[in-house]
């Protein structure tokens, strides 16, 4: 456990040492406080508008740091050969993933936490109203499915070298669950087959990452999720990503470290 | 098995096959028996292909042997744990740059288990060694050359390794920095430490090895003391290294 925690230390070190987080990072908390304030014409629905964007971009600013730093981890350790003194201690290669994912993971918790920290001061102070619960419930819940991410990028990386196409497919795959992945039972409805069964099987294999969205409950102020269904939520998160880092170290486990 | 061997190779056989259609495999090593014993500084000479640094990466369990076996301490390097009293110096360095030399260290000490009071005895005392002591906070990115390879050497030696497993650690440096990398290991030689490397200098190896082999083409073609092959061929290293790879001086016009 040691190495594993090790290795996410120096995850998370290598990531706030790179310039291009720093930008992203910043301009995301900058552009939050700045949208969080806007008030102009004191009408409710633009006040929501506001905020519902200030959602989306905590959920792709979020997205892009799980994906871009994932999918560049083993690659980089490849091609910078970093892998060799590494994997010649007493280190094995599903450390070394799981070393890789725990870090991509606490530092886009970390990310996450301070971009709804942000958000909750700025939007709190406004309205004077603190749905501290909800807030904790959109974060741990957008956390798990980021889990779920970061292990997908993982897998992709190991299957394509060049983190560029890794992150592009990832982030296409990612946007299409959640924009599509939900509505893919009922387009099969629609069908005849094979289509019909060809749209059930993937609606029945994909992780449903749209089930994680909180962000209209946010905005709306529409109360708590019951708790059982985050339990169940986690777990369909854990079972997934456990799926995902198996299938990464599948491919991992004999593959040349040579570029 | 003799407990005085730290590293054997049993009949190592390893083959590259080729992913272009009825090419066939490429054959690294054939037939490798080596042992190295305890206390031993052992030179491992070859002409460029021959084999040297697969068979370390056999060693270090980066590649899979097609056949044969190669243990260190008596544990099959496929197993992790065989590595856990090792230490390995690549040929180039290939550290995290964005850390400095203080928390590359920390980083692979912590790999190894070491406490937080062990830690810091053993970096201050590495990096006294090959004396970066005054860049510890600097990042390796800001490094010269000689001192990127020397924070290679410290961080093979924070685990106070037993058996030193060095891939041509003098390459590309400059006379003193070759014969820094010289004193340390003539140090952890005196130490009673084990020491394995692959090197193309000859007057090196003719200096601080016990015992060298010398391998062509995947095939080990002698292995004896310095000493032994120096007085037998009535010539010296150089020069017996060139007669055993079959080397044809070029006739002048």
């Amino acid at each position: 456990m040691n190495t594993i925690w090790a290795l996410a230390g120096v995850v998370i070190k290598e990531l706030y040492r790179r310039k291009d987080f720093y930008v992203l990072f910043v301009l995301t908390a900058l552009i939050t406080i700045a949208t969080g304030m806007v008030n102009f014409f004191h009408d409710p629905k633009i006040v929501r508008y506001v905020k519902d964007i200030c959602m989306l971009l905590i959920w792709v600013s979020a997205l892009l740091i799980a994906i871009i730093t994932a999918a560049r981890q083993i690659p980089a350790e490849r091609e910078s050969r970093t892998i060799f003194p590494l994997l010649a201690k007493p280190v094995t290669r599903l450390q070394v993933i799981l070393g890789k994912f725990l870090g991509c993971w606490l530092a886009t918790g970390i990310a996450l936490v301070v971009f709804y920290l942000f958000f909750a001061i700025v939007t709190g102070s406004r309205e004077q109203h603190w749905p501290w619960l909800g807030y904790l419930q959109a974060v741990w819940l957008q956390w798990a499915m980021l889990a779920v991410v970061v292990a997908l990028s993982l897998l992709g990386s190991i299957v394509s070298a060049a983190p560029s196409s890794t992150t592009t497919i990832c982030f296409i795959a990612v946007a299409g669950i959640l924009l599509v992945g939900g509505h893919l039972d009922t387009v099969a409805l629609h069908q005849t087959q094979p289509l019909q069964g060809i749209f059930y099987t993937i609606y029945f294999l994909i992780p449903h990452l749209e089930w994680f969205d909180l962000r209209d409950r946010i905005v709306y102020d529409w109360g708590l999720v019951d708790w059982l269904d985050c339990v169940l939520a986690t777990l369909y998160a854990a079972a997934y990503t456990g799926l995902f880092l198996l299938l990464t170290w599948f491919g991992f486990r004999r593959k040349s470290l040579n570029t | 098995m003799d407990m005085s061997v730290i590293l054997k190779t049993e009949k190592l056989r390893v083959e590259f096959t080729s992913r272009e259609f009825r090419q066939t495999a490429k054959v690294a090593l054939c037939h490798l028996d080596l042992e190295v014993k305890v206390g031993e500084v052992f030179g491992f000479l070859g002409p460029n292909g021959a084999g040297k640094t697969t068979t370390i990466n056999v060693l270090l369990g980066f590649v899979p042997p097609t056949s044969g076996a190669a243990y260190l301490f008596g544990i099959d390097v496929r197993q992790p744990i065989a590595r856990q009293r090792i230490g390995y110096l690549p040929e180039m360095t290939y550290y995290y740059k964005f850390l400095t030399a203080e928390e590359l260290l920390r980083f692979y000490a912590r790999i190894f288990g070491l406490s937080r009071m062990e830690t810091d005895k053993r970096i201050d005392h590495l990096l006294k060694l090959v004396e970066l002591d005054g860049a510890r906070k600097r990042p390796i990115k800001s490094y010269s050359k000689g001192m990127q390879q020397r924070v290679g050497l410290a961080q093979a030696l924070i685990n106070n390794p037993d058996l030193l497993i060095l891939d041509e650690p003098t390459s590309g440096l400059d006379p003193l920095g070759r014969m820094k990398v010289r004193e340390i290991i003539q140090r952890l030689k005196n130490e009673g430490k084990t020491v394995f490397f692959s090197s193309h200098e000859l007057g090196e190896v003719e200096t601080v090895c016990d015992r060298v082999a010398i391998i062509d083409q995947g095939e080990l073609k002698a292995v004896d003391r310095v000493s032994d092959l120096v007085t037998r061929h009535q010539s010296n290293l150089e020069k017996i290294f060139l007669d055993i790879v079959g080397y044809q001086p070029q006739s002048t016009p």
